[in-house]
């Protein structure tokens, strides 16, 4: 469960976002440059709101009105980016491993390596660095490991833009399927508003900073 | 007069010892200059770059007054560890690690600038301290320029001249480094033994730069590769 309304200036305009998604995928969709990004960094705590309120899973971890920013390390949310930022110098097992909790806080989901590898299709890399496997590969090495994480919010910012159209349907299937057995809300980021309506329960508009619920 | 292999080995070691105290010095400083904004920073950056440039007499001047007998750190030795700076080789060292510390925090922090920024957030997001991100994905990351600059100033202080006579001075065996014993030996016209210093000095200098630029070459390659996909 996401809650949040929060405003952030930016060079241009002033982003105003006042979104609530229980479970499912929210799909942020807008032109380049309308705000999708921030929406995201704001939520994981990688920027600063200039003012509002954001809840995960009833836990506030930004609170302007409460001096309250909770780091990212502690808002245990995944983060999946556009260009999948896998750490060139690890193996693909390094790469899922970094972030694993050392104990599992959450005893319905304990995790191991071997089962995230296996669900995501990708045990055969395990042992390979990121410049030796496709885009699509990447793709699932990331969000394998945002996954290991254990979040309890996935944010994905144009998780599919940079892949073939082959990959990309068959990796919107796994990330429906992926949500619904992971039962946690994802947000996803497109410009593709096509993408948008085959993944969003929820899709909300965004332009200029201003969001539009469709 | 006999060849003399002893001021090679002074070099060396002083070479040796200015490296240690530069990496583990310029590592942190370059660090935290790249990635906090503080008031003043430029100013400290201009102090840290000023070696660079001063001549080497100056660097010596103020050496000589700060380690000098009277000088508030020659002093401090002189009472702590009842020995002196000034005509040793510890002096050696020190002028060499501040003549070749610019060099080694430049490359480093070059090095640590260029880690993609999207690499140190993806750390974060996966719960990591500021700490582990730095030794964990931006030192790592950054690796071939300490590399390169660890390199450039191991050249730099074997070839340490000026700042190094004043304040260690020209002792044989002592303190009498290679480019001194250069100086010196044709001062007195033994050619011969300026010589034979002038060569090796001029092959490993020349080896040093051949080097850094293959591998510089070599390390873009790699970064780069055609086709990075399989």
């Amino acid at each position: 469960m996401l809650k949040a309304h929060f405003k952030k200036k930016l060079p241009t305009f002033e982003l105003e976002v006042n979104i609530s998604v229980r479970n499912g995928i929210l799909a942020l969709v807008g032109p380049s440059g309308a705000g999708k990004t921030t929406i995201l960094q704001c939520l994981a705590g990688l920027q600063t709101p200039s003012w509002g309120e954001i809840n995960i899973h009833g836990k506030t971890v930004f609170s302007s009105a409460n001096c309250l920013n909770i780091p990212i390390r502690n808002r245990r949310i995944g983060y999946v980016f556009q260009d999948y930022a896998l750490f060139p110098h690890m193996t693909v097992e390094k790469n899922v491993m970094y972030g694993k909790p050392s104990k599992g806080s959450n005893p319905n989901k304990v995790l191991s390596i071997s089962n995230v590898l296996e669900m995501l299709k990708i045990e055969h890399l395990r042992n390979r660095y990121p410049k030796q496997i496709s885009g699509g590969e990447k793709q699932r090495v990331a969000l394998a490991r945002a996954l290991m994480t254990e979040p309890e919010l996935l944010l994905l910012d144009e998780p599919l833009s940079a892949l073939d159209q082959d990959t990309r349907s068959t990796l919107q299937q796994e990330l429906l399927r992926f949500q619904a057995q992971w039962q946690i809300p994802f947000i996803l980021v497109t410009h593709d508003v096509q993408e948008a309506e085959i993944l969003g329960d929820q899709i909300i508009k965004l332009e200029q900073g201003k969001q539009k619920e469709i | 007069m006999e060849f003399s292999y002893i001021p090679i080995i002074l070099s060396l070691k002083v070479a040796f010892a200015a490296v240690i105290i530069v990496t583990c010095s310029s590592i942190p400083i370059a660090g935290l200059m790249a990635k906090r904004e503080f008031w003043g920073k430029d100013v400290v950056e201009s102090i840290i770059t000023l070696p660079l440039v001063l001549p080497p007499s100056v660097i010596g001047f103020m050496l000589l007054y700060v380690f000098g007998k009277n000088g508030p750190l020659g002093k401090l030795f002189e009472q702590w560890f009842h020995t002196r700076i000034v005509f040793t080789l510890a002096g050696a060292v020190i002028a060499a690690a501040v003549v070749s510390f610019p060099l080694m925090y430049q490359a480093v922090k070059a090095a640590i600038e260029s880690v993609d920024q999207n690499l140190e957030k993806a750390a974060r997001t996966l719960g990591a301290r500021e700490l582990r991100v730095f030794f964990t994905i931006t030192l790592p990351l950054a690796w071939n320029g300490i590399i390169a600059g660890l390199v450039l100033a191991f050249a730099r202080s074997l070839g340490e001249f000026g700042a190094t006579l004043m304040i260690a001075g020209n002792i044989p065996g002592k303190t009498q480094t290679m480019p001194i014993a250069i100086y010196f030996a044709n001062e007195a016209g033994d050619t011969g033994q300026a010589s034979i210093l002038v060569i090796i000095m001029t092959a490993f200098s020349f080896l040093v730069i051949y080097g850094l630029n293959r591998w510089g070459k070599r390390s873009q390659r790699d970064r780069n590769p055609e086709g990075g996909t399989t």
